[in-house]
């Protein structure tokens, strides 16, 4: 589903600041593949996600999406593809529109028609995809969004980037801004999403536990390469003391204080 | 004068709807309204004197301001210039646009030929006023039905999304760029009609018709927003026509009875910026107040 090959992203290139953000990567994943994708500050992380949705240009190498090299691709033309959910809670809604409103923009991809937005059939299919959140939105589908609290407006960005099942889900830290009783519920509704659809998901986090609990495979990257891949029972066996030891190996051993950026 | 009112306010209550959409919905703070409206008053008005159907002609005028709005969006999407550039630079191009659509001369009166004016005076026998008023009430209330539907459907939608938060709009998979040229090019195509409406008004077409037009647009979305608050866009068209309803009353009570305070007509557009930068100091304070967004809320923030 997804398959990367020889990906290389360079930043300010041809000034005085160029530095390689990501160098020859590639990565493939299977259909229906959850991976966890983890790594220090800097280490390329989001940049791999923003690549794969076509946020920033690829310097080389391919990336194929759907059984085609979408490199080049314009972001919003991937966007029909690719769905995705950052770290800011107001990154993935329009704050002074109201939920349906946002949700019957989301509910459909691609060019606008000049047909009603909102015929009663949809209106209706939307209000029960809200209830499924279990956050009592359903009753308040004509409110703006910018009322709603940042762990609704997660759930809500979530929904919006899963419902039409995309091909590939891109999860960039979407619950490290909660709080944690919110980033709860935002992981459960997150779970619920990508096995229901059996969506292609990649999910970077800071949170090694979270990353060991949830999905099929686990990814580290460290400067703008990936150093560590484990799958099957290689990630079941693992521990964050191992995850910890690793990311020791790959940096050194000067920064000894590790476990507590980890942990 | 209520009549003279109500007629300024419906005929300039379409330009202000075009601002709205531009300035409002869209975030895309634009002067083209200061070519667009001479250039729709220019095209109706040598249409008329050539002869045409009066409602080719102002057809002629929502397609001119049109086209003139798709130029703005185009050199903004094409050359990433800010849009403010990019309508001065419409603006003041479309100047000579003008004076060419109009045969070299400043302006063209009708006199002779009106054709818009006697079917608005004609439709209540014995009050040509009140039926000026009516007839563009009816016009002004179609405008905004037939808005107020297109904001409705899926274009629209994207639409408003857009000048809210264009990521989910790249989200949706639709073209941020051609999305937001189809809107500037709709809030120029409200400034030609608009304009053209204005010239069979006014009885003449002038090169100088649009000048202060978008301060004056301004000022009456902001007016409008005073009156009262909704998130229904429906309401919020309706609102911009009383605002300009309001604005006009405001500009009329200066022009009739501003000499008590030694007022002349000349004053009037330094009462219309005292206006739009009330109402912009007053959309800050409620900004930080409660993070509403407004179109004075829009301003501030282009302005910074």
């Amino acid at each position: 589903m997804i398959d990367i090959r020889g990906l290389t992203i360079i930043f300010n290139a041809g000034t005085s600041d160029e530095r390689s953000a990501i160098s020859n990567l590639s990565l493939s994943v299977p259909k229906g593949q959850w991976i966890s994708v983890i790594g220090s500050n800097g280490s390329g992380k989001t940049t791999l996600l923003n690549a794969i949705a076509g946020s920033v240009p690829v310097a080389s190498g391919t990336i194929t999406l759907d059984g085609r090299n979408r490199a080049g691709e314009p972001e919003f033309r991937r966007a029909r593809i690719v769905g995705r959910v950052r770290q800011d809670p107001t990154a993935g809604t329009a704050p002074d529109m109201t939920v349906m409103d946002n949700l019957a923009l989301a509910s459909r991809k691609g060019p606008r028609r000049l047909l009603p937005a909102k015929p009663a059939g949809l209106k209706r299919r939307l209000r029960d995809r809200l209830s499924e959140l279990g956050m009592g939105l359903e009753d308040r589908c004509e409110e703006n969004v910018a009322r709603l609290s940042g762990g609704q407006r997660q759930a809500l960005a979530l929904l919006m980037a899963a419902m039409t099942e995309p091909a590939v889900m891109l999860l960039d830290e979407h619950t490290a801004a909660l709080d944690p009783r919110n980033a709860d519920i935002v992981m459960d509704l997150t779970r619920r999403f990508v096995r229901e659809y059996g969506l292609t998901a990649l999910m970077v986090t800071h949170d090694m536990r979270r990353a060991l609990a949830d999905g099929d495979r686990l990814v580290m990257m460290h400067e703008g390469a990936i150093v560590a891949d484990l799958a099957g029972d290689d990630k079941k066996g693992a521990t964050v003391q191992r995850l910890v030891r690793l990311f020791r190996e790959v940096r050194g051993e000067e920064y000894a204080e590790d476990r507590d950026l980890l942990s | 004068m209520i009549e003279a009112v109500l007629v300024e306010g419906f005929v300039y209550g379409i330009m202000a709807l075009g601002v709205f959409i531009s300035f409002r919905i869209l975030d895309f703070p634009d002067l083209t309204a200061e070519g667009a409206f001479p250039l729709g008053a220019a095209t109706a008005a040598a249409l008329i004197a050539a002869g045409a159907d009066p409602f080719v002609a102002m057809l002629g005028a929502f397609i001119a301001g049109g086209l003139a709005g798709a130029a703005t969006g185009g050199i903004y999407a094409a050359l990433k210039v800010p849009s403010l550039l990019a309508g001065i630079v419409v603006m003041t191009g479309l100047w000579s646009v003008n004076l060419r659509v109009m045969g070299g001369k400043a302006n063209i009166p009708l006199i002779m030929e009106n054709p818009v004016m006697d079917a608005a005076y004609g439709l209540l026998p014995g009050a040509p006023d009140w039926s000026a008023a009516l007839f563009f009430g009816i016009v002004a209330a179609c405008v905004i039905a037939l808005l107020a539907f297109f904001f409705q459907t899926e274009a629209g939608i994207a639409m408003g999304a857009l000048g809210d938060n264009e990521a989910v709009v790249v989200s949706a998979g639709s073209d941020p760029r051609v999305l937001r040229t189809a809107g500037v090019a709709l809030s120029g195509a409200l400034c030609g009609l608009s304009g053209g409406l204005a010239a069979s008004y006014q009885g003449f077409a002038d090169v100088n018709f649009g000048s202060g037009i978008v301060a004056a647009g301004i000022a009456s979305v902001m007016v409008g927003e005073f009156i009262f608050r909704s998130n229904r866009i429906g309401v919020q068209l309706v609102r911009v026509v009383l605002g300009s309803i309001a604005f006009r009353a405001i500009m009329f009570a200066g022009r009739k009875y501003g000499y008590v305070i030694g007022m002349s007509p000349n004053d009037l557009r330094f009462v219309t910026a005292a206006l739009v930068i009330g109402a912009v100091a007053a959309g800050r304070l409620k900004a930080s107040g409660e993070a509403r967004r407004g179109l004075a809320a829009a301003v501030a923030r282009t302005s910074r």
